[in-house]
C-alpha cells in the first residue's frame, strides 16, 4: 500500500528511490498538469497546471468558483480529476491514493471553515493529529507517552492555547479554532499545507500572528494559502497564483499580479 | 517506535473503570452471583425471600438484553453509526448455540431420531454439513463467535467501504435483518423454520431446567454483562475510542489526518456483533426458544430504543434502558397487554424531546442542579 511502512530502497536512475516515501530531488514538490475536473458540465477545473517548489510559500487568490477549493480536493484525494496528473513529489502519484494515504504520506489540509474535534478537549484534537502509526491495532493499545506530552505542550504554546489544554475545543472562539486547527496541522509535521482561508474570522491582531507564523514555516515545509484578504498576503509575501474558471490566470509577485489588466477584468468586471 | 510500557495492559484495561464504576460493579456481582442464586436454590418455595424461576429467568434475558444495549451503545453512541439490523446478530449467535442444544436433545425428541424433530418431519436422512461438529461443545462456542462476526465483517467491509452513512446505512441493516428472517422462516434453510429450536434437555450433560444449571447462566449472564461494560469502558477511554467519537463529529478531518476509518468501524463493527452474538448465545438456553422473530426488524428497532431511553454515549445507560424498558414490557404485557406498544412508542417520543442524552443524562442534569 502506498504511504504505508517503507520496503527499503531501490536503486533507480541513479539515486536512491524510496518506495511511498517524498521524493524531492528536482526541488519540486507538487506537480500539478493539466487537471480538470467538471461537475454535470461545469469545469471547476480547466487544464490548470501548477508546481509547487519544496519549502515555498505560495499564495492563491481568485474569484469564487475559481476552482481553489477544488483544487485542494484534488491534491487530497477527496476529488478525483476527470484527467490530468497530480504528482506529490517526484513519485507520489496523488490521483491514485486515498485520503488517508496522502495524508500519511505528508500533505495537510486546513478547511475553509474550522474543521476540529469540538467534543474532544483541545489537548486530545492535537493528540489525534499527531504523526504516528495510526492503524486500529496501535490506537487500541496507545498510552500517552511523555514524548506525546512533549510535543503536545510546544504546539499549544505555539498555538497560544495552553491555558486551554482540557477545554472542549468546541468552546473556543472562532479565531482560537482556526489556530487549534493550524496547531493540528502542525502536529501531523507534513510537507506541504494547503491552508484555505486561514484567517477568516480572526481579529488583526491573529491575523497578524499567523501571518508571522507560516512565514517561519515556509524554508521548513510548503504553504500553499488561498485567501481573499490582500493585506494578509502582501504580509506573507510570497509568489501569488490567481485561478479564473479552473485555470492559472497569472503567477508573480502581488504587485505584478495586481497590475495585471485581465486580472483587474477578472475582479472588478463583475 | 519509543513507547513507555510502564503499565501493564491488564492494570491499564481494568482501571479505565473507575472507582465508583468497580463498586457498583462489585454490588452488581454480589448480588447476580450470590444472593439471588443462594436465594433461589436454598430458600425453600414458601419464604418470603425465596427467588421464583420467572425471576431467575427473567433477569437472565433481561441482562442477555442489556448487554446487547451496550454493544449497540459502542457503535451508535460513540461511533455515530446506527444499526437497525443488530438483532440478526444476536439470533445468530443464539441459532449458533442453538444447534449444539438441539443436538444436546440426542434421541429424545418424538421421533427418537438422532436428527431434531424438524430434520425428520422434512424427511432428510442426514445432517446438513453445516450442521457438522455442532454436537462439541467448543465448537458451538467457536461458531457462536465467528459466524455473525464474519458476517458483521463482510456486510460492514462492503458498506463502510461505500461509505454508505446515516439513515441509508440504518436502512440497508433493516434490510439485512429482514432477509435473514425470510431465509430463516423457510423450513430448507434446515434451521426449523418458523418454529426454530426449542424442547432442548440438556447443556454440556447437565439438564438444562434444573435449578443449578439455570442459575449457573444466569450467573454467567452477569459476569458477561460486566465484562462488555469493562471492555467498553476500555475501549472508549483509549485513542481507539477517541478516533470512534472523531469519526462521528468529523470523519472528514479524522481522513485528512490519516487515519482511515473504514478499519475503525469494521473493527468496532464486528466487536459489537459478537458481542450480540454471545449475548444471543446465553439468552437461548435461558429462554428454551430461538425463532426468526427474534431477527423482525421491529425487534431491532427496539433495541435502539432502550439505548435511547438509557442514555446513548454513556455505556451504562443503555444497560439501564434495557432493564427499564424490558421489566416494563412485562409488567405492561400483564397488566394492559393491549397497551405495550402505544406505551413504547409513546416512551420513545417523549424521550426524544426531553431527554435526549436519556435516563442517564436526566440524573446528570438533577444532580447538577442538586449541587448549585
Amino acid at each position: 500500500m502506498i504511504g504505508e511502512p517503507l520496503d527499503g530502497p531501490t536503486i533507480s536512475g541513479g539515486h536512491m528511490l524510496v518506495e511511498g516515501a517524498l521524493d524531492l530531488t528536482h526541488k519540486v514538490i507538487l506537480y500539478l498538469e493539466d487537471i480538470t475536473v467538471s461537475f454535470d458540465g461545469f469545469k471547476a477545473l480547466n487544464n490548470l497546471t501548477l508546481t509547487i517548489d519544496a519549502k515555498e510559500l505560495r499564495c492563491i487568490i481568485g474569484p469564487n468558483g475559481a476552482g481553489k477549493t477544488t483544487m485542494m480536493d484534488v491534491i487530497t484525494g477527496k476529488t478525483r480529476p476527470d484527467s490530468g496528473t497530480a504528482f506529490f513529489g517526484q513519485t507520489l502519484d496523488l490521483t491514485r491514493m486515498s485520503e488517508p494515504e496522502i495524508a500519511r504520506a505528508g500533505i495537510g489540509r486546513k478547511f475553509q471553515k474550522p474543521t476540529i474535534f469540538e467534543n474532544h478537549s483541545v489537548f486530545e484534537n492535537l493528540e489525534l493529529a499527531m504523526k504516528t502509526d495510526k492503524r486500529v491495532r496501535r490506537s487500541l493499545f496507545a498510552e500517552i507517552d511523555d514524548n506525546t506530552r512533549d510535543r503536545i505542550a510546544d504546539t499549544l504554546r505555539l498555538i497560544r492555547l495552553d491555558a486551554h489544554a482540557e477545554q472542549l475545543a468546541g468552546r473556543l472562539s472562532h479565531g482560537q479554532k482556526q489556530w487549534l486547527e493550524i496547531g493540528m496541522l502542525l502536529m501531523q509535521e507534513p510537507r506541504l499545507l494547503l491552508l484555505d482561508e486561514p484567517v477568516a474570522g480572526m481579529t488583526d491582531d491573529e491575523t497578524e500572528r499567523t501571518a508571522e507564523l507560516f512565514k517561519s514555516l515556509a524554508g521548513k515545509q510548503s504553504l500553499v494559502v488561498v485567501e481573499h484578504d490582500m493585506a494578509f498576503i502582501e504580509k506573507l509575501g510570497g509568489k501569488v497564483t490567481v485561478l479564473h474558471e479552473g485555470s492559472v490566470l497569472a503567477e508573480g509577485d502581488l504587485a505584478t499580479v495586481q497590475a495585471n489588466p485581465q486580472v483587474i477584468e477578472v475582479y472588478l468586471g463583475r | 517506535m519509543k513507547t513507555d510500557r510502564r503499565i501493564p495492559f491488564v492494570i491499564r484495561f481494568l482501571s479505565a473503570t473507575g472507582r465508583r464504576g468497580w463498586i457498583a460493579l462489585s454490588v452488581f456481582a454480589l448480588v447476580t452471583c450470590v444472593l439471588l442464586p443462594a436465594a433461589h436454590l436454598w430458600l425453600p418455595n414458601g419464604h418470603p425471600l425465596h427467588v421464583s424461576d420467572y425471576v431467575i429467568t427473567l433477569g437472565g434475558k433481561v441482562m442477555c438484553y442489556a448487554i446487547v444495549a451496550v454493544a449497540m451503545d459502542l457503535i451508535w453512541g460513540f461511533t455515530g453509526i446506527l444499526s437497525l439490523g443488530h438483532g440478526v446478530f444476536f439470533a445468530l449467535g443464539g441459532y449458533a448455540f442453538g444447534m449444539y442444544l438441539m443436538r444436546g436433545i440426542g434421541q429424545d425428541g418424538v421421533y427418537h431420531s438422532a436428527l431434531p424433530d424438524f430434520m425428520v418431519f422434512l424427511d432428510w436422512k442426514a445432517f446438513p454439513w453445516y450442521w457438522q461438529g455442532t454436537d462439541h461443545f467448543l465448537y458451538a462456542v467457536l461458531l457462536v463467535l465467528v459466524a455473525p462476526a464474519l458476517l458483521a465483517f463482510v456486510f460492514g467491509f462492503f458498506a463502510f467501504r461505500s461509505r454508505i452513512k446515516g439513515v441509508y446505512f440504518s436502512i440497508i441493516t433493516q434490510a439485512l435483518t429482514f432477509a435473514f428472517m425470510l431465509l430463516f422462516f423457510r423450513n430448507e434453510t434446515g434451521f426449523g423454520g418458523n418454529n426454530g429450536f426449542t424442547d432442548f434437555k440438556r447443556i454440556l450433560g447437565y439438564s438444562i431446567t434444573a435449578p443449578q444449571t439455570r442459575v449457573t447462566l444466569f450467573a454467567l449472564t452477569a459476569l458477561m454483562l460486566m465484562f462488555t461494560l469493562v471492555l467498553g469502558r476500555y475501549l472508549v477511554k483509549s485513542k481507539f475510542g477517541r478516533v470512534l467519537a472523531a469519526i462521528r463529529d468529523a470523519e472528514s478531518r479524522v481522513m485528512f489526518l490519516g487515519y482511515n476509518p473504514l478499519w475503525y468501524k469494521l473493527f468496532i463493527w464486528t466487536l459489537s456483533a459478537m458481542l450480540c452474538a454471545v449475548a444471543g448465545a446465553l439468552y437461548v438456553p435461558q429462554v428454551g426458544i430461538i425463532n426468526p422473530s427474534e431477527m423482525s426488524p421491529a425487534n431491532s428497532i427496539e433495541l435502539a430504543i432502550w439505548v435511547a431511553v438509557g442514555g446513548r454515549g454513556t455505556l451504562i445507560g443503555p444497560a439501564l434502558g434495557a432493564f427499564i424498558v424490558n421489566l416494563s414490557k412485562s409488567w405492561f404485557t400483564v397488566a394492559f397487554p393491549e397497551y405495550w406498544l402505544f406505551f413504547l412508542g409513546l416512551l420513545f417520543v417523549l424521550v426524544t424531546l426531553f431527554l435526549p442524552q436519556g435516563v442517564v443524562g436526566l440524573w446528570q442534569r438533577l444532580r447538577a442542579r442538586s449541587g448549585r
